[in-house]
């Protein structure tokens, strides 16, 4: 009996040009359900770019890519499995943290709107600050609604850019026990960051990404945390 | 072909375009930065058009269909700048652009609620400019807050359009009247033609041939951009 789990994020040599340069150049990954791929990479290596690829908000110059089965940028279907978490907040300063999470709950079909809200935002303890403007919160607050925001709708599929940008660490534990709960409910993560620890920390699978290509890749049970930094720079010092 | 996925069902599409329509208008209500600003343009223009006025030489009803029309022009364009300058700030429109609403609804959404914003700047500039050029606008008010509606549909439309295309520029404030102004003249002639026969006591009748003109721009225009508007977010 064949037991592999099914493909949920499937990229097949998907490539995105800007001008004469090549942001992603070729990339091939495949996440299933109930795996968490960390892709690390140092700036500038396209790791944003690929994950804007997969969240359908940008066309690929070349090869293709697929969320649950259906070739992206897809329709409202595709879209409404998935959960972008950027590093930027996606947020409106002048709505309220629950408002701006209603809102999206709203956008995606989610039933009882507000109480939805009310929960996602709890998931990430800032429940308590629901009602202040966005612009009134800290940055790390922002993160954490931003979080809320993109997650509302219990996604089967979150794109998340580095994620862990302003939050302390008690925002940091939440976000990481919430990852691991949509992991565990069948989820597909695609995390991308340079921080290591964090990402490999929640990863099955990682991944180092370097001028627009995967460079190396391999299940985490393979992967001794402590060398794999060391592997990390010595990769992006020979690609220099 | 699968026509199903190409459009959405309208219910769907109407609501998500309603919500954002109301986000875009609860946002500016608790602001009300682009609202104010705008209709201190208004006020400003009607006011320095007033004292560079020789009511000798020209008529207040020759006059003020011009001063209306440039009025609404100018600071319809103000105003439109913000739409998607809202979108970008934390980068909002990656969320919209990643939900499931599609990119018409979200048009459509953007467009109602600068319909309100233009309309709401209308509805004090108009009897601003009675006021100030002593015309009274009595009989001709239902008909002239009709020209505005119409007019103000088609100058919604276009900007809409240009103001989700330069929003993601460098030069956005440049941009959106060069790209906007060429496709308002369209709109602004038979508006301005139309007010001004109101203006100048001719029955509602005579304005007709005009609004018909305005009437078919709006309806190329609407169309148009709302096809054109995917397009636009492309990288």
């Amino acid at each position: 009996m064949n037991s592999k789990p099914v493909a949920v994020v499937e990229a097949d040599s998907i490539a995105r040009a800007f001008g004469a340069r090549r942001a992603v150049d070729g990339v091939s990954l495949r996440v299933s359900s109930g795996e968490t791929l960390a892709i690390f990479g140092p700036n500038g290596a396209g790791k944003t770019t690929l994950l804007r690829l997969l969240g359908g908000l940008i066309r690929p110059s070349g090869g293709s890519a697929r969320i649950g089965g259906e070739k992206l940028p897809g329709g409202p279907e595709v879209r409404r499995q998935i959960g972008v978490i950027s590093h930027r907040t996606l947020l409106y300063d002048a709505l309220t943290a629950r408002e701006n999470v209603e809102f999206f709950a709203r956008l995606y079909g989610v039933a009882s709107p507000r109480d939805a809200a009310m929960r996602s935002l709890e998931r990430m303890g800032i429940a308590s600050r629901a009602d202040a403007p966005v612009r009134s919160l800290s940055r790390g607050m922002k993160q954490r609604v931003s979080i809320a925001r993109a997650t509302v709708h219990n996604p089967n599929v979150v794109l998340a850019d580095e994620p862990f940008t302003g939050l302390d660490a008690s925002g940091a534990r939440a976000l990481s026990g919430l990852l691991e709960e949509l992991r565990a409910s069948g989820a597909a993560l695609l995390i991308v960051t340079h921080n290591i620890e964090e990402g490999l920390s929640l990863a099955t699978h990682a991944a180092i990404m370097h001028h627009g290509r995967i460079a190396r890749s391999g299940d985490r049970a393979s992967i001794v945390a402590a060398d794999y930094a060391d592997e990390y720079r010595e990769l992006v010092a020979a690609g220099e | 072909m699968n026509t199903a996925s190409w459009w959405p069902p309208v219910s769907s599409a109407v609501g998500d375009a309603l919500l954002i329509a109301k986000k875009d208008l609860t946002i500016e209500f608790r602001s009300r930065s682009a609202f104010l600003s705008v209709l201190v343009f208004a006020l400003l223009g009607i006011v320095i058009f007033y004292f560079a006025w020789d009511s000798t030489a020209v008529s207040a009803a020759d006059l003020a269909p011009g001063v209306l029309w440039v009025i609404f022009t100018f600071s319809g364009l103000l105003g439109l700048h913000r739409s998607f300058g809202v979108e970008h700030e934390e980068g909002a429109i990656d969320g919209l652009l990643a939900s499931p609403v599609s990119r018409e609804a979200i048009f459509m959404g953007k467009a109602a609620a600068n319909l309100v914003f233009v309309v709401a700047v209308q509805a004090i500039a108009i009897p601003a400019v009675s006021l100030f050029y002593g015309l009274p606008l009595g009989g001709i008010a239902l008909p002239l807050a009709g020209i505005a509606l119409l007019a103000a549909i088609g100058l919604v439309a276009v900007g809409t359009l240009f103001s989700a295309m330069a929003a993601n520029t460098r030069l956005s404030e440049l941009l959106l009247p060069m790209l906007s102004l060429p496709f308002f003249v369209p709109i602004v002639i038979p508006a301005a033609q139309a007010t001004a026969k109101l203006l100048s006591g001719r029955p509602a009748i005579d304005a007709l041939a005009w609004l018909k003109l305005l009437l078919a721009f709006d309806i190329v225009f609407v169309v148009a951009c709302m096809l054109a508007y995917p397009f636009t977010l492309e990288e």
